[in-house]
């Protein structure tokens, strides 16, 4: 019976293979995943494992564990002194300093500064001397380590780029204004390819502390033990003269502290790329589903006939079932080493939108090989084991009949009610999942996954019953332009509905998710813009040249000094814990920032902004709500110097919790600047004299051109770039999932293929009564279109649906509901198009086929 | 098209009466030593207005012949004429535009449409010509192949015997110069067998329809008013107004040869 089906699946190649595309593309985009942030993995644990391998103890700043929706508030600096005391401890062959700054721009011929892309841009501050190279994870390509107050050391990468070479000039920005140093050097990273888009500039340890303003200080002493001290040994001793005040880490423990703070974030971007791969998966289900049961309705006579010559029912399920395996296993192999070249593809979008990671050697793990392999097989077994069961329900005398049809299923008699019920409990899963309160998210995630998997199901199944008066409307246009072709190919959409169904499904989902996070985009741009529009009224915002990394405060005084500005008005923010809890601290000018920010005071006036001194705070109401804070009351700040004080609540106003621009909590800037010994502003808020204009502007452009990393933009254009940025990603997002549409005009191109064939002495009677053979292609085009079209139909509405459930969830934070009718449209016209593209290659060969021929064909 | 009346008028291309003529025809499939020649020369001209039946045993060349004269083959030796139009030097859209205007066809297992009516497959011909079926003649039509109150049926919905009535609407629909059936009966139980026999019959007696049919039934062949005999590819005997006997007879005669 294996080799029945074996035999079978050989004679039938080019079906195979189409069929098998379904689940190839899906296994690759898995494999893919794994493979390229398995790779960016290994890359971030070489910089670490390299940074720390020749250090057996390392010596940081407390770290406060800070962190605020992702920003991690890094350990402060220690005092010099520390390595003096290093160096004296016993057992310690040899100890250096260094400087580290993620925030040092470097900066371009044309004056602007080299964009990350989000990836830091690092300053060292390291001792060359030969004693200390064990410490020094960069290595030299090109001419000498840096040496006092005029000399850098640059990356290779930037290097290239910028096509600069030793003895060129190059401008570096980190708290001050930009200033020229010397190129003598150029250096690589450890032996990584790549650091992604991240920069680095090499100093002498005087020189990064001048820059960095960490006079006398430092931000890490590394320690190598003499022989026969084991490295624990070392950490002990140390931390015994250090005391209370530093972390004393060994290398590896501080590698790996490192790299896991990294690690969670390729693991999102693993899960982010998996959950296409599974969308993908999903939707190759239901080609597998529909062109296994297309097939096996086709061959009722020959399972038929094997029944009569002796195969039990378990035998052929077992031939249909061998069938679905080989064509799973072979896909799935075909799509892990797809995954490899999906891989590099995955790696150039993310180049493409800026988000350039680090890369070293291709990595490919078993685990990726295992689970590839498995889950492509697996998916593909379950999808053909209801056409499986199908198949054994043929009875042996339908070999002997005329147009004999496959039995209905078992459950035929309850897929109506089955259908509905699925829908409701997808519908009622997905409410909960996202309006109930109080549950936990890992099972909001299970419930939500489910809820959506569930709705496809069930509104699949439904969907044929929607075929008929569906097909009447979609059919429109093919019964206007189409001619004859045109209404028989509306008549045969409708002539299987189950199967015009489940064809239209696969596209369905795909179409579904694009429209879902279509709407919801447009919704996060109006949100986002009313957002704004409502908080500030300055004439001009300076950011950094990315938008939302903080930018040293200097840039604030150097605007102060302008001429042309009314009012200039600075947004101090770093992390901080308030009460106990990550957040965000903002520092305030009480005498100006109501000119530029408009506070809707809930409690309180903009009168308490000039009088909250070195302990008054205002805070926005949802957080008041959520700490349970009335005017009057008083909070803790912890900052990560562990600088430790109260603050009495003098305010409460509306923050526009869709985007707030201020923090958890907004302080004096006085008592910013008493905590933090850096600060560094958000935004600095402008007004500028009379009607804002291109030429006020440009003067204040002008007068930050020693800051190269800042960016001046008007209100609306400040609007424009985060629409820009919300466009973007909206991009990666449709090309992540035009994957599950691809995958679905395969199952398109396969119903087609399949139909033209079992039609054979249709067409050839068609083709004998008159039908040219352009009115051939005609139908069967059309007959694609509305197929499509119906996938559209019923996709619509459905992430319309999902988008306003998910709005609905977060009303709280006051996300809007838009539909962007322009983008819908184009789903439609997309749709169209896959049609009219699946309908190619079947309707060339129906229109090949020879008169003759296909009317003798049986 | 539509003033088109008499169907007699319309085959007048042809100087000898005859719509449909085939010069010399010969035919091979396959090539080398698995050639085989299913026609070898075979001339003859379908008489206007005529029932003309062609009978043979399997493998004598008939459905070659039929396949030949339709348009629906190419000879590899001789040329058809259809209503004085030389095929063979026409491409594949003309070829479909000559037999959407002058060719019906009725086959042996109906081939209808599954999902339109009785009516819409019966004016298809019409449809994909881009016309509409003349009412009057249309509801006749209906009326005669005894199809009136099934106009709205769906072939799922209709016996053997009313497809096939169906199929030969189709057939005549558009008032072909000529109409091919291939075994009609074939497929049918002997009285509705009959009764078909019968409408094709009046089709010719009512409107002057030329019909050929390609049939091994002797019954269907005796309704002929003309009967062919092929045996290996060519023409052997030709009978005109014979009974059924007079067919049996000479299928034996050839047979025994």
């Amino acid at each position: 019976m294996i080799r029945v089906a074996l035999r079978g699946l050989a004679g039938r190649k080019f079906r195979t293979v189409l069929t098998a595309i379904a689940i190839v593309l899906g296994v690759a985009m898995m494999s893919g995943a794994y493979v390229l942030t398995d790779t960016i993995d290994r890359a971030f644990d070489a910089i670490f494992v390299e940074s720390y391998a020749d250090t057996d103890a390392v010596v940081t700043g407390k770290d406060a564990g800070i962190s605020f929706e992702g920003e991690t508030a890094p350990p402060g600096p220690i005092p010099e002194g520390v390595l003096e005391q290093v160096r004296g401890v016993s057992g310690v062959e040899v100890a250096a300093g260094t400087v580290t700054d993620f925030q040092t721009k470097l900066i371009k011929a044309d004056g602007e500064s080299i964009d990350t892309g989000g990836a830091p841009s690092f300053a060292f501050g390291v001792e060359t001397a030969p004693e200390y190279d064990r410490f020094n994870p960069l290595n030299l390509v090109e001419g000498r380590w840096p040496s006092g107050g005029q000399e850098v050391a640059i990356d290779e990468r930037v290097a290239d780029e910028e096509n600069l070479a030793p003895g060129d000039r190059i401008g570096v920005a980190a708290l001050g204004p930009a200033r020229q140093y010397e190129i003598v050097g150029i250096a690589t990273y450890g032996d990584l390819s790549s650091l992604g888009s991240a920069t680095f500039a090499i100093f002498d340890i005087p020189t990064a502390q001048a820059l960095l303003d960490k006079r006398g200080e430092l931000d890490a002493v590394q320690a190598a033990a003499e022989a026969g001290v084991a490295p624990e040994e070392l950490v002990r001793r140390i931390r015994a003269e250090v005391g209370a005040s530093a972390t004393v880490r060994s290398g590896s423990a501080q590698a790996t502290e490192e790299s896991d703070e990294v690690a969670t974030f390729t693991t999102i971007i693993r899960y982010f790329l998996l959950t296409f791969a599974g969308i993908a998966l999903f939707v190759g289900a239901f080609v597998i589903f529909n062109t296994l049961s297309i097939t096996v309705a086709q061959r009722t006579r020959e399972f038929a006939t094997l029944r009569t010559i002796g195969a039990s029912r378990r035998q052929v399920l077992g031939s249909v079932i061998v069938e679905a395996l080989v064509i799973g296993l072979l896909a799935s192999v075909i799509g892990l080493f797809a995954g490899l070249g999906l891989a590099v593809g995955l790696n150039e979008l993310f180049v493409a939108l800026n988000l350039d990671l680090p890369q070293t050697d291709t990595v490919f793990a078993t685990r990726t090989i295992i689970v590839s392999l498995l889950i492509g097989t697996l998916v593909t077994l379950v999808a053909g084991l209801s056409p499986a069961l199908r198949a054994t329900r043929v009875p042996p005398i339908a070999a002997v009949r005329e147009g004999a049809k496959l039995p209905r299923s078992a459950l035929a008699r309850f897929a109506p009610s089955i259908a509905v019920v699925t829908v409701v409990i997808a519908v009622l899963a997905l409410s909960y999942a996202l309006l109930a309160d109080g549950v936990a998210t890992g099972t909001r995630f299970i419930l939500l996954g489910v809820g959506v998997l569930a709705l496809f199901v069930g509104v699949a199944l439904l969907s044929s019953r929607l075929v008929v008066p569906l097909a009447r409307i979609v059919g429109m246009p093919a019964r206007r332009i189409g001619g004859a072709a045109g209404k028989l190919a509306e008549g045969n959409a409708m002539r299987d509905p189950g199967r015009t169904a489940s064809t239209a499904a696969a596209l369905m989902i795909g179409i579904a998710l694009v429209t879902f996070v279509g709407v919801l985009a447009e919704g996060l741009r109006v949100s986002n813009s009313d957002a704004i529009e409502q908080q500030i009224q300055a004439d001009l915002v300076v950011t950094s040249q990315d938008g939302y990394t903080e930018f040293p405060a200097a840039v604030g005084d150097e605007a102060a000094g302008l001429d042309g500005t009314e009012v200039v008005s600075n947004v101090r923010q770093d992390v901080a814990e308030v009460n106990g809890k990550g957040a965000n601290l903002t520092g305030l000018d009480g005498s100006s920032i109501n000119a530029v920010y408009d506070f809707r005071w809930t409690e309180g006036s903009d009168e308490v902004l000039a009088g909250m001194g070195d302990d008054g705070a205002v805070v926005p109401d949802d957080v008041a709500d959520d700490k349970e804070l009335a005017v009057g009351d008083s909070f803790t700040v912890l900052t990560a110097d562990n600088e430790r004080r109260e603050f009495v609540v003098r305010g409460i106003y509306d923050g526009s919790p869709f985007y707030p621009l201020l923090g958890t909590a907004s302080i004096s800037q006085s008592a910013f600047d008493g905590l933090y010994e850096r600060p560094r502003n958000r935004f600095t808020l402008i007004n500028v004299p009379g009607a804002p204009g291109a030429a006020q502007k440009t003067s204040v452009e002008r007068g930050l051109e020693s800051f190269p990393d800042t960016r001046v933009l008007t209100r609306q254009e400040w609007i424009d770039k985060e629409d820009e940025e919300i466009s973007q990603f909206l991009l990666l997002l449709y090309v992540l999932l035009a994957l599950s549409v691809v995958v679905s005009l395969f199952g398109m191109v396969n119903t087609l293929a399949l139909t033209v064939f079992e039609r054979t002495r249709e067409l050839g009677m068609l083709r004998a009564v008159g039908m040219t053979r352009r009115q051939v292609r005609r139908m069967v085009r059309h007959e694609s279109v509305i197929t499509a079209l119906i996938g559209a139909a019923l996709g619509l509405p459905l992430g319309i649906f999902l988008a306003l459930l998910v709005t609905q969830a977060l009303s709280e934070y006051d996300l809007q509901f838009a539909i962007p009718s322009g983008a819908l449209i184009t789903f439609v016209i997309v749709s169209v198009m896959a049609g009219i593209v699946a309908a190619i290659l079947p309707a060339r060969r129906a229109a090949r086929l020879r008169v003759l021929e296909a009317l003798q064909y049986e | 098209m539509a003033d088109i009346v008499n169907l007699a008028d319309r085959a007048g291309a042809a100087p000898d009466g005859t719509v449909v003529e085939a010069h010399e025809l010969a035919r091979v499939y396959g090539e080398g030593d698995t050639a085989v020649q299913a026609l070898r020369g075979v001339t003859l001209g379908v008489e206007r207005a005529k029932l003309t039946a062609v009978m043979g045993p399997s493998g004598s060349g008939k459905s070659t012949l039929m396949h030949l004269l339709a348009a629906l083959d190419e000879p590899t030796e001789g040329y058809v004429t259809i209503a004085g139009t030389r095929l063979g030097e026409l491409n594949d859209t003309q070829v479909t535009k000559l037999r959407r205007q002058h060719i019906g066809f009725i086959f042996q297992f109906f081939n209808l449409l599954p999902m339109l009516t009785a009516e819409e497959n019966i004016a298809l011909p019409l449809t994909l010509a881009g016309t509409k079926p003349e009412s009057s003649f249309f509801d006749d039509l209906l009326g005669k192949v005894g199809l009136q109150d099934r106009r709205k049926h769906r072939p799922s919905e209709l016996s053997g015997g009313q497809q096939q009535r169906v199929a030969i609407a189709r057939a005549l629909v558009s008032r072909p110069s000529v109409v091919f059936a291939d075994e009609p009966t074939g497929n049918l139980d002997s009285k509705t067998g009959a009764e078909i026999l019968e409408l094709l019959r009046g089709s010719v007696q009512d409107y002057g329809q030329t019909l050929v049919m390609v049939t091994h039934d002797a019954r269907a062949a005796a309704t002929a008013d003309r009967i062919l005999f092929l045996a290996d590819g060519l023409i052997v005997k030709e009978l005109r107004g014979a009974d059924e006997h007079q067919v049996l007879a000479a299928v034996e005669e050839i047979a025994l040869r």
